[in-house]
């Protein structure tokens, strides 16, 4: 019916001339390549600025955290407070009251403070760490006892804090964590020059703690360190294999079809769901330990295999066909060739994958708060099996703290965290570079 | 006809022949029936290397290959001609069970290599290969060293004990390939930096150092240019005093120019076999007559 009708129209189509049509629609066209290239832009700078602003903020915040507040004391090393008897026994020089010293050592600065209560706000400035690092020094080196020495000992956080500026002076007293007469003591110290901020060695060189001046990352990182080396020696070689097999000798049936796709939907599953399944398996069925490492990776492992198998098989399928095909052609066996050609090709995009399963399993807090790696645990693991914590988890825990001291620990935290990604991200280029061949 | 033996099968083209067309230009007997896809002249060769009989391959439900019968002679060039999709490559490929890497991919009938029967049981496709090698369409040099290259079929198969018998071995197989003069102070380089045509040579120097029995060449030079295909075209000359060559082309002159008998594939059927000077100067099949008279391709 309408085949006259289009007899007729088509010729006058072609009538008209194509340069005219063209340049009618031409405005449009670019218009929307312009406008399709500004949207790129826009989201890219958008996507930068949150970048910005996230990086800005943490480090912000948590830059301070890597300096912390010393006080300068003169410590007299009192014989007859170490050790009276003169025996020079390690256990006696171990259990003396050094904080005793420090105390001594606070009264010499400010000789005019009197009053139990004034004293004890006098004593305060100093942390609890200081009777320690006295004892330390002392267990070193036995000559100290009976020399006197200008020592600078750590700071509480509250005197930190206000070092830091981060306490308001014209706040109530009431209302701050550090009264007048010790912001008055302070300022002296100050004034006399005994106060000064040192490089933070104790947050790279302790456990947690509930004292902020105290706490460290060290723990968490170890702890990390630990549970990722257990996923990356499980996950990594089992899900090479595991991608070799399915890819390159399964047969291709019903049965590798749905393992294929249980494969896929583990990979989708919530993390804390494999925090379920560790606590039930590992711990409640085979009673390996709690908040270990071991049992941390093993999760993790579980966690991060599909993603590698995923990421394997994809690397796999991207070697081309001629190079299995020269091997095989030569002889070689088809486990020669996978060897020899196909796993060094596919090495690159396999190490990617596992990289980013890695990377997942490092920021990964909700299973392990399921087989017990949040408790508070003050001592640095030395092994899979000792009670540990992980840097995500060590974040959590001291995000919910309420001291200004560790506000700045959760930041400085996150920085750590991010480098030890960045740092296993550079290794994996480095990796993937050597790697790397063309063909 | 899946049954047809090889003396009924000739008796029959005789019988086909008979009242058929004749050439004016030159004598001889032209099948003129399209349909008649009985394979024209003789198969069989006095000094046999390979002896194929009744072979069909199937990829799935899809037949690409109809009861395929051919010898290779020792020392002799075949060339494998047709169209596109005849299943002169697929053909090819059975000689070393290289259809065995593709899922769906069954082989029927009867292959023999000397006196083995390439596809029983007791035959592994590792030795297998290692005596039939194979030359690929697209160079396909291994992401490594021309050296190691040459030198992986030797390692993989245990052939040489030392380091300089490896390094003899190595430079031998491209002197033979024609290519140790141009890579002689290059070896450490990769094998895929060279050129076109050099990598191909060294696909038949990596192939040849095996020493295999019988070389496939599936369409060697189609990725190359003419003055690589005239150097690997004299390659294959001189190949052949040692070796058996099975190659499958596209182009009729390489076919004509390297080849002593020519068998002429067309939709899974061999159509026809023949000494190669026979075959295009006078066919004795009308598809083959069109084809290399480029009436249909």
């Amino acid at each position: 019916m309408n085949k006259p009708t289009s007899a007729a129209s088509a010729p006058a189509i072609l009538n008209r001339d194509i340069k005219t049509i063209v340049n009618a629609g031409l405005k449009r066209r670019h218009a929307a390549e312009t406008r399709f290239r500004w949207y790129g832009l826009i989201a890219v700078s958008l996507g930068l600025l949150f970048v910005v602003l996230m990086f800005g903020n943490i480090i912000s915040k948590g830059y301070p955290a890597f300096w912390q507040t010393y006080i300068q004391l003169p410590i007299k090393f009192d014989p007859a407070v170490i050790d009276p008897q003169g025996s020079r026994d390690p256990k006696t020089l171990e259990s003396a009251d050094y904080a005793a010293l420090v105390r001594a050592g606070m009264r010499q600065m400010f000789p005019k403070v009197e009053g139990r209560l004034e004293l004890r706000a006098l004593y305060g400035l100093v942390s609890s760490n200081a009777a320690l690092e006295l004892q330390s020094r002392v267990l070193q080196n036995p000559a100290l006892i009976g020399a006197e020495q200008e020592i600078w000992l750590l700071a509480s956080a509250d005197v930190d804090t206000l070092v830091k500026g981060n306490i308001d002076r014209s706040l109530d007293e009431t209302e701050r964590p550090i009264k007048d007469n010790q912001v008055g003591w302070v300022d002296k110290l100050k004034a006399a020059g005994k106060i000064e901020k040192q490089f933070n060695t104790i947050l790279f060189s302790s456990g947690d703690s509930r004292e902020p001046e105290m706490a460290g990352i060290r723990g968490a990182l170890m702890g990390s360190f630990y549970t990722l080396l257990v996923t990356f020696l499980l996950s990594f070689p089992i899900g090479v294999a595991t991608a070799v097999y399915l890819e390159e000798f399964a047969p291709k049936n019903r049965w590798t079809d749905i393992i294929e796709v249980n494969i896929n939907n583990l990979a989708a599953v919530p993390s804390i769901v494999f925090g379920l399944l560790g606590l039930a398996v590992f711990i409640n069925f085979f009673g390996l330990p709690r908040s270990a490492p071991l049992v941390g990776g093993l999760v993790l492992s579980l966690m991060t295999l599909p993603v590698i198998i995923i990421a394997g098989r994809a690397a796999l399928t991207s070697v081309p066909p001629s190079i299995r095909e020269a091997a095989l052609g030569m002889g070689a066996s088809k486990l020669q060739m996978v060897g020899h050609h196909v796993l060094p090709l596919a090495m690159p995009g396999m190490l990617t994958g596992s990289i980013i399963g890695m990377a997942r399993a490092l920021g990964e807090s909700a299973p392990l708060l399921m087989i017990g790696m949040v408790a508070f645990i003050v001592d640095v693991p030395k092994g899979l099996m000792d009670p540990a914590t992980v840097l995500p988890v060590q974040v959590y825990l001291w995000s919910d703290l309420p001291e200004r001291a560790f506000v700045e620990r959760t930041s400085a935290a996150i920085m750590v965290l991010l480098a030890f990604m960045i740092l296993m991200n550079g290794l994996a280029i480095l990796l993937r570079k050597r790697f790397e061949r063309r063909w | 006809m899946s049954t047809t033996t090889l003396e009924t099968q000739t008796a029959l083209n005789g019988a086909l022949n008979i009242g058929a067309e004749t050439r004016s230009s030159q004598p001889g007997i032209l099948v003129t029936d399209y349909n008649n896809r009985q394979t024209v002249g003789k198969i069989t060769v006095d000094h046999p290397k390979m002896i194929c009989r009744e072979v069909n391959v199937y990829y799935g439900a899809k037949q690409a290959l109809k009861n395929v019968g051919l010898d290779i002679g020792i020392n002799e060039v075949v060339a494998f001609i047709g169209p596109s999709g005849c299943g002169k490559s697929t053909f090819l490929r059975c000689l070393n069970r290289m259809n065995d890497t593709i899922t769906g991919c069954r082989v029927t009938g009867q292959i023999k290599l000397d006196s083995d029967d390439i596809y029983d049981k007791s035959i592994d496709v590792v030795q297998l290969r290692a005596r039939i090698g194979m030359v690929f369409q697209k160079p396909n040099p291994f992401p490594k060293s021309i050296y190691e290259n040459v030198a992986y079929g030797p390692r993989i198969h245990g052939m040489v004990n030392t380091k300089a018998e490896l390094d003899d071995l190595v430079r031998a197989s491209l002197e033979r390939a024609g290519l140790l003069k141009e890579v002689a102070t290059r070896m450490e380089e990769p094998g895929t930096s060279l050129s076109g045509g050099q990598q191909q040579r060294l696909c038949i120097a990596r192939a040849i150092a095996v020493n295999p029995e019988v070389i496939l060449m599936d369409e060697p030079c189609s990725a190359l240019d003419p003055i690589a295909t005239a150097k690997i075209e004299e390659l294959i000359d001189e190949l052949r005093e040692s070796y058996t060559i099975v190659i499958v082309t596209h182009s009729m002159q390489q076919a004509a120019r390297v080849s002593q008998r020519t068998a002429y594939f067309h939709l899974g059927d061999l159509i026809e076999v023949g000494e190669t000077d026979q075959v295009f100067t006078n066919p004795k099949h009308k598809l083959t007559e069109d084809y290399i008279t480029g009436r249909f391709g």
